[in-house]
């Protein structure tokens, strides 16, 4: 089986009809600092383009891992998903409606887990699911609460607040956070880059349980090539920022369930992995090369 | 080959140097007791033998005197004759109802203002050039005003402690997390659940902290007021400068101090109890 990189740039007019969430064109450029007092201040700033032009198409119940540089614009791809930043050009389509802003349709887990700290883990959950459901009777959010804890292996640890538990149960919780709203989409920005790397390992097994069990589309922005080789189905590899687009997207053939041991056995795993790091070992050399002749 | 021999019996791991009598806490105490102890030996020393200023009471007569007030509180002879516990609940009564209104004002006015940076920029000069106004130079406007001694003392703790509140409150809300607000962002909570489910909460540690600095100038202020206004732990203390008695000037400072520390003490506890692991 050989590697096959799907599109590096996909035409306009070959948009997937059956994707749930399209990207179209999409730019996003942080405005700089050009009014009268910074001009006067002399913090007059330029403006920054974080992502060109990128284009991207992800069907329904497909593991999507988005891989790059560091600094290269994949938060703030993520974020433009989740609606909480707005697109400078072009669209995002979420099932064929252009996205207004956030909402409970995609579900966000958080590099830094963001839990409330006052609140008990079960009542992180039981926040999220009673603020997206109003309406449920107190029964119906118990028993959500409760199987999404469960699901992520936190029973016992319900009544205990973010500081008393570990890194791990934190992202565990943040997981069972935006799983129980039942999202159509999960986001995931760098959901295990806090964690060591035993913790890490764990929490990918656990992950890959978890959407074994529901299937549902996931986007994960990671940095580690094993990470995504282990849980997507498909690769996105951006380039280097500024002006980021999407370099190569590769399909994942592994069969599923996955476990560790045995994608490595897998025939395309070592040339996917190879493909991978070639690919991020020239996107950060030139990231760092810019960065010395910047300065 | 080098194995370890096993050991007969418990293993034996060397204790720490200090023996439970003589821990941290201990020497603390031990330190505390030598020291007080000095402080009243020269003290008494130097009063008797007179290189004070003249009429310095004793540390023994002081003492008496503490035990004296302490034991004989509540008497009523007359406004210049009455027990410290009055005193004490006059003032404290004047605290309750000035602070408590001073923050039924401050937090949600604190809130609004945190919550919105226009009305911060708004309303930030008026914060900030009435916050160093000494709170006794509002004492005439309010004599004036209000006409009543009583409502005055209440008016002055009210424009003292109302400034650390509402500063800490609005910058505790304008500076919570945003990865909270986030959180709620993307489950699409509205503004109203979102302020009382996450903005207070977020900024409770930084709102109980400007309440316990409230309390604190609360406290401070009440004493110079009062001797201004008559009845009150600040009134007996400038009834007692008329007196020339020091001996009891001195027993009201100890208990200004005391029960100044008893509220500082509830309102640390209460901030630890908002913290949730997040350093105040």
């Amino acid at each position: 089986m050989s590697v096959v990189p799907v599109n590096s740039v996909t035409p306009a007019d070959t948009y997937s009809p059956t994707a749930q969430l399209s990207l179209r064109n999409v730019t996003k450029v942080f405005h700089g600092k050009k009014d009268l007092f910074s001009q006067l201040a002399g913090k007059r700033t330029k403006d920054f383009v974080a992502i060109e032009d990128i284009s991207l198409d992800i069907e329904p119940n497909t593991f999507v891992s988005i891989i790059g540089p560091s600094g290269c614009g994949k938060s703030t791809l993520l974020n433009m998903i989740a609606g909480l930043s707005d697109t400078t050009a072009g669209q995002i389509l979420f099932n064929d409606q252009p996205i207004a802003g956030p909402g409970p349709d995609r579900g966000m887990v958080f590099q830094n887990y963001a839990l409330m700290p006052w609140m008990t883990v079960e009542e992180n959950v039981r926040f999220a699911v009673e603020t997206v459901y109003p309406k449920w009777a107190a029964k119906q959010v118990n028993r959500t609460v409760k199987e999404h804890i469960q699901l992520v292996g936190l029973v016992g640890a319900e009544k205990k607040h973010p500081h008393e538990i570990s890194g791990g149960m934190r992202q565990r919780v943040g997981i069972a956070r935006a799983l129980a709203i039942s999202p159509q989409i999960l986001l995931m920005d760098e959901p295990f880059g806090a964690l060591d790397a035993l913790t890490r390992g764990f929490l990918q097994d656990e992950i890959e349980r978890i959407w074994e069990q529901q299937r549902k589309t996931v986007i994960m922005i990671t940095h580690s090539i094993d990470e995504a080789l282990l849980l997507s189905d498909r690769i996105v590899m951006m380039t280097r920022g500024p002006a980021a687009r999407v370099d190569e997207i590769l399909d994942v053939p592994f069969p599923r369930p996955r476990n560790r041991e045995t994608i490595e056995q897998h025939p395309a795993y070592h040339s996917l992995k190879a493909e991978m790091e070639s690919h991020l070992f020239r996107e950060t050399r030139a990231v760092e090369a810019a960065r010395i002749n910047k300065s | 080959m080098a194995v370890s021999k096993p050991t007969i019996g418990a293993p034996y791991y060397e204790s720490e140097k200090e023996s439970p009598f003589f821990s941290e806490n201990v020497r603390a105490f031990l330190l505390f007791v030598g020291s007080l102890a000095v402080f009243l030996l020269l003290w008494e020393l130097g009063a008797r033998s007179g290189i004070f200023a003249r009429g310095m009471p004793t540390a023994t007569k002081t003492l008496e005197e503490l035990w004296w007030w302490i034991t004989h509180p509540f008497f009523n002879n007359g406004p210049n004759d009455l027990g410290i516990g009055w005193n004490l609940l006059i003032s404290l009564r004047r605290v309750a109802i000035g602070y408590t209104l001073a923050s039924l004002v401050a937090v949600p006015l604190g809130i609004l203002i945190g919550i919105s940076p226009i009305a911060r920029k708004g309303f930030n000069p008026y914060v900030q050039l009435l916050k160093p106004i000494s709170p006794l130079a509002w004492l005439p406007l309010g004599l004036y005003i209000l006409r009543d001694s009583e409502q005055t003392g209440v008016f002055i703790i009210f424009i003292s402690s109302i400034w650390p509140t509402l500063i800490n409150t609005s910058l505790g809300v304008a500076n919570v997390n945003k990865d909270y607000l986030e959180v709620a962002e993307t489950l699409g909570a509205s503004r109203l659940r979102t302020i009382f489910k996450v903005i207070i909460p977020a900024a409770l540690p930084s709102i109980v902290a400007g309440l316990r600095i409230s309390m604190g100038i609360a406290w401070l202020v009440i004493v110079a007021a009062e001797m201004l206004l008559g009845t009150g732990l600040g009134y007996f203390i400038w009834n007692e400068w008329n007196n020339l008695y020091i001996p009891n000037i001195l027993v009201a400072i100890f208990i200004i101090g005391l029960v100044g520390l008893i509220l500082d003490s509830i309102f640390a506890a209460f901030e630890k109890f908002v913290a949730f692991g997040r350093n105040s």
